[in-house]
């Protein structure tokens, strides 16, 4: 990637910034519940895109501008007619594939009347959108997260907006350490800190993995009060990411001492699926989005309020934390100075991920 | 699990120090993670397989 660099002549192609977004790729836009017979508009790496459910149920996804003048589509009184938006303004009407169907006053359609429509896939509970050349969508591979919407799990979810770039939001989660010291009393407990990590990159999945594997730690009153457990853990964090936008942590927690099974079956462990979506809206921006899914008290309301009002809160003191760093960030010039220690090992290889992709 | 290339760090338990592997089985030492990823990523060419030095300033 090119960066400013002083001494050379500045042009109007070094002023211009470079994208730092990854294209040719999924991201998850929404979840399905949000799309309905609403237009409903969200912006996924500095594109506005308008997504609504058609009559048989699918989901679209097609530039959230009109081509006439650049009414917003999501902008009422824009509406649904049937399988057709019709632009608030002046009455451009669009089908589900974005192409123009009506424009007011004329039988003649200019050809070159039509929005730019987005490849989209419904997955375990998701909307992805594909960013980038829609050839390639269906070659390039969405990555799964099933226990969101699979029996035997019950799932509490939620998206916060984040002001700060999706790069602060990837290093936050490849690092759990920061458990101890910004969520302590909620997730963190000193022996998170304290576990030596393994690190592993798998190059043709494009996958980099952590893991945490605590044999004898405190219970942090997320696990207390969602498993009842009252004495000490085993606790083991499995980091999963797949870059540039799903990031799975398994979570298993038991009374300190008790493992699975030889044959893998686990019945006195409590696994916890962490799920977030991490999908740049602006080069500055962030949705952040969070899902925990549990394989006991499936049916128990208090422990689903409880885990959904709970990882809220850990949510927002990263976010409020991000935030933070992002304006600090945002106005060192390029290039600044960072310190790396082991507990950065995963982070980097995600970075190092990231910049592959780009 | 099927052999697949991956590249691995250990965080040494009890210990300060990073054993990385690479999928062509070198391995080494390091004390920073920014120098065992320099080293796992020069593959082939890997520097040396006795302990990573001190890094480059
Ligand atoms: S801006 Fe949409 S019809 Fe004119
Ligand atoms: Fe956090």
């Amino acid at each position: 990637m090119r960066k400013r660099r002083t001494g050379r002549p500045v042009t109007a192609v070094t002023l211009g910034r470079m994208s730092e977004f990854v294209r040719n790729q999924w991201y998850v836009a929404a979840y399905g519940r949000e799309i309905g017979r609403e237009l409903f508009s969200r912006t996924v790496c500095g594109e506005s895109i308008l997504f609504w459910r058609t009559e048989a149920g699918a989901v679209a996804a097609m530039s959230d501008r009109c081509v006439h003048r650049r009414f917003p589509l999501s902008q009422a009184p824009s509406h649904l007619v049937g399988d057709t938006v019709v632009c608030g303004y002046h009455g451009f009407t669009y089908d589900q594939g974005g192409a123009c169907v009506a424009v007011p006053g004329q039988t003649r359609i200019p050809r070159t009347a039509r929005l730019t429509s987005y490849p989209v896939t419904e997955l375990d509970g998701f909307v992805w959108v594909f960013i980038g050349e829609p050839d390639n969508a269906e070659k390039t591979r969405i990555p799964r997260a099933p226990w969101l919407d699979m029996p035997g799990w019950t799932t509490v979810s939620g998206m916060e907006p984040l002001a700060a770039r999706h790069s602060l939001l990837m290093d936050n989660l490849l690092d759990l350490s920061h458990e101890t010291y910004l969520h302590g009393g909620y997730i963190g407990t000193p022996e998170v800190a304290e576990t030596p990590i393994v690190t592993r990159v798998d190059e043709e999945a494009g996958v980099v993995h952590v893991s945490r594997h605590m044999a004898d730690a405190a219970c942090p009153p997320f696990y207390q009060k969602s498993t009842g457990i009252t004495g000490r853990i085993t606790r083991w964090q499995d980091i999963e990411f797949t870059p540039p936008c799903l990031y799975l942590l398994h979570s298993r927690i038991a009374p300190a001492g008790v493992l699975p099974n030889a044959d893998g079956t686990d019945p006195d462990g409590f696994h916890v699926e962490v799920v977030y979506a991490l999908t740049p809206e602006t080069e500055t921006s962030t949705h952040d989005f969070w899902a925990v899914a549990r394989d006991f008290a499936l049916e128990d309301q208090g422990v689903s309020d409880f885990l959904a009002e709970n990882n809220r809160t850990v949510v927002l003191q990263d976010v409020t934390a991000l935030n933070v760093l992002e304006q600090v960030i945002a106005t060192e010039p390029d290039g600044y100075q960072e310190l790396s220690i082991n507990i950065d090992t995963g982070g980097l290889a995600a970075r190092r991920m990231m910049a592959k992709l780009r | 699990m099927t052999a697949r290339k991956m590249l691995q760090v250990d965080w040494v338990p009890g210990s300060d120090q990073l054993r990385g592997r690479c999928h062509c089985g070198a391995e080494t030492i390091a004390e920073d993670p920014v120098a065992m990823w320099q080293w796992l990523l020069a593959h082939p060419n890997h520097q040396d397989h006795s302990p990573v030095r001190e890094e480059a300033a």
